[in-house]
């Protein structure tokens, strides 16, 4: 798709469209059975602002997503859209747009009528209908496709109608669960990135559902790290990468080297260096979660280099210290080590999460 | 070992077809001689045929016309049993009482180990009760013909919803605005459509061809209106069966074309699936 056909796409969308609507989960409290899978989510999603739930499988954040949707009934709170109470508002009433993981396109239907279903259940006017589906067609890149039947499109052809067919209703939120998972690598970067332009262009607030950090981190406003029915920290993709406030967090959003230290006065002395903690910690042994990019080559820590591997623009190291402690590097390609080389390493004192070891 | 491995030699298989043939055909072709024979010349003619038409035997075939109509009544009040109960009942099976699924499969596939003699041992009493309140008439047979289509009628609309993404597909329906009633109509009925038409297309197949039920319950239909005539016109009952054979022939013929999916997909000479588990494609393009 050419930039003038999108800018134009997007002008015939944006023409009509609304702003996004707040979203707010206010002790939100989900079981299934006697398992409790929401413990009181609390959440503010701004107007037009792109937020992630992110976290491993099975930490509610998808339950959280249909809770929002009406698809699931929670067990206690309250779910708001535009600052009203829609808790028990049926999802047909919600006004919401979703994109399922799953492919959920009505095989029975061409991608016309597919993309014009929710204008059809709205009995908006036929010609109407159709310049708006021809709108969101363009919009998602997929003029000339209208009529062909869900089985003669590709994964990522299917998840972009499914897509047009969310957006085309100008919903006041749009749901996204994991909506690339299905996809191969190098569709999932390009629809991911056509999504957050997208989302961008028409401000439409969104809810994206995902467990896969880069993705998350890549098009995010801000992102909610989830664990076990609770919100770890939301922040901005900087804010959790640079500053995460658990070690969960700094576990599952980037890449960390996971070290043996001891915490005293909110500094955590690892492999002899002293480094400041994120947030208030209780002293004692804990374990400290150190960035690949905050190790240099230079410094008092003795290590062995165990592998090297380019990555285009930088290298990666791992190392094992005298003390048997992995290490993970990412240094200029210039600095080239080899297997085996014994080299000495240095610490950025960047803040660093730490996690209270037992015993 | 390859499957083809497995497969016999054509020879093989053209001579398996032609004894399936040969044994299917000849107690039908000796139907079809039977209702020729004219007993007057000692050759064969279209006389018994031409009878059934005959103004001056009208009142010996009446009943097999009278059985016809209430066998075509049940027919009808079968096919909404299954439309209208059955089909909706394991539709909500399958989206919101899922851990019903395998005793409700036991229970729609009993009747097919019951033998419909001794269903009549426990529908009896229950028909005089049905007799009393809502009348004699023919349409209540109905109520257990929907018990034996049971099975038949489960198998076909289970396999369409096993071949349907029903949950998902609900679910983008109702995020999209529609309400259930839409939902049903509008999504499931297209997507199970050749399901439900198996389903419907078996239980006519099934009710047309229905005799001890209706002969123990004392109502008649066509297959007890034949026997009557056939103790009078025995050239009349065999020509009606025949013609039921060939309905029932055309019917499983039309089940088999309905399968072919789509009316546009059929237009224009694709291979549509007429309800495709959400479809995974051979390559991925963005």
């Amino acid at each position: 798709m050419t930039d003038t056909a999108i800018a134009t796409a997007d002008n015939a969308i944006l023409a009509g469209a609304r702003t996004g609507s707040a979203v707010a989960f206010e002790g939100v409290v989900k079981d299934y059975g006697q398992t409790r899978v929401l413990h009181g989510l609390d959440l503010t999603i701004q107007p037009g602002e792109f937020v992630s739930l992110l976290g491993p499988s099975g930490c509610g954040k998808t339950t959280a997503l249909r809770v929002l949707a009406g698809l699931e009934r929670a067990n206690g709170g309250t779910v708001r859209i535009g600052g009203a109470d829609v808790s028990a508002v049926p999802t047909n009433r919600r006004d919401l747009g979703m994109v399922f993981q799953a492919y959920s396109l009505f095989p029975h239907l061409d991608v016309t009528a597919n993309t014009a279903f929710g204008l059809r259940m709205r009995k908006v006017a036929k010609r109407e209908a159709a310049e708006r589906v021809r709108d969101a067609l363009a919009l998602v890149g997929l003029e000339g496709y209208g009529d062909r039947y869900p089985h003669q499109l590709s994964g990522g052809q299917q998840q972009r109608v499914a897509l047009a067919r969310a957006l085309v209703t100008e919903p006041r939120v749009l749901l996204l669960d994991e909506p690339l998972s299905a996809l191969d690598a190098k569709v999932r970067v390009a629809l991911r990135d056509e999504i957050r332009r997208i989302q961008l262009r028409l401000g439409i607030t969104t809810v994206f559902v995902t467990h896969d950090q880069e993705e998350a981190l890549a098009v995010s406003d801000r992102i909610a790290v989830m664990n076990a029915g609770r919100i770890d920290q939301i922040g901005t993709p900087e804010e959790l990468y640079l500053r995460p406030a658990t070690a969960h967090v700094a576990e599952f959003v980037g890449l960390s080297s996971v070290l043996s230290c001891t915490v005293s006065g909110g500094v955590a002395e690892v492999l002899g260096i002293r480094l400041p903690t994120v947030g208030e910690r209780a002293d004692g042994p804990a374990e400290a979660f150190v960035r690949p990019e905050n190790v240099r080559l230079g410094g008092p820590i003795a290590a062995v280099v165990l592998e090297s591997t380019f990555l285009g623009s930088v290298r990666r190291t791992v190392l094992r210290t005298e003390g048997g402690q992995l290490l993970r590097m990412q240094h200029s390609v210039s600095e080239r080590v080899e297997f085996g080389e014994r080299v000495t390493l240095g610490l950025e004192p960047a803040p660093v999460a730490v996690r209270s070891r037992e015993g | 070992m390859n499957a083809r491995g497995f497969a016999p030699h054509p020879a093989v298989r053209w001579a398996i077809g032609l004894v399936v043939i040969v044994l299917f055909a000849i107690p039908i072709v000796s139907m079809a001689e039977y209702t020729l024979r004219d007993a007057t010349t000692g050759g064969h003619s279209l006389v018994h045929w031409f009878d059934l038409f005959d103004p001056a035997k009208a009142g010996t075939y009446r009943p097999i016309w009278t059985g016809l109509g209430n066998s075509l009544v049940l027919a009808v009040v079968t096919v909404a049993i299954v439309l209208l109960l059955l089909a909706p009942t394991m539709v909500l099976v399958e989206l919101r009482f899922p851990k019903l699924k395998r005793p409700f499969e036991f229970l729609a596939l009993l009747p097919i180990s019951i033998p419909a003699i001794v269903l009549v041992v426990g529908l009896a009493p229950i028909y005089l009760v049905i007799g009393r309140t809502i009348g004699t008439g023919i349409w209540p047979l109905a109520f257990a013909y929907g018990v034996t289509v049971l099975p038949f009628a489960y198998r076909a609309i289970q396999a369409a919803i096993d071949a349907t993404e029903l949950r998902t597909l609900a679910e983008a329906a109702r995020s999209l605005g529609a309400g259930w009633p839409a939902v049903l109509l509008q999504v499931f009925a297209p997507n199970l459509r050749t399901g439900l038409l198996a389903a419907s297309l078996i239980s006519v197949a099934v009710v047309l061809g229905e005799f001890t039920i209706a002969s123990l319950l004392n109502r008649q239909n066509l297959q007890t209106a034949l026997v009557v005539v056939g103790k009078q016109d025995p050239y009349a009952s065999v020509i009606l069966s025949l013609l039921a054979l060939a309905f029932a022939f055309v019917l499983l013929v039309v089940i088999g074309r309905i399968g072919g999916g789509t009316p546009r997909a059929r237009r224009t000479g694709r291979t549509a699936r007429t309800a495709p588990a959400p479809t995974r494609p051979p390559k991925d393009q963005p």
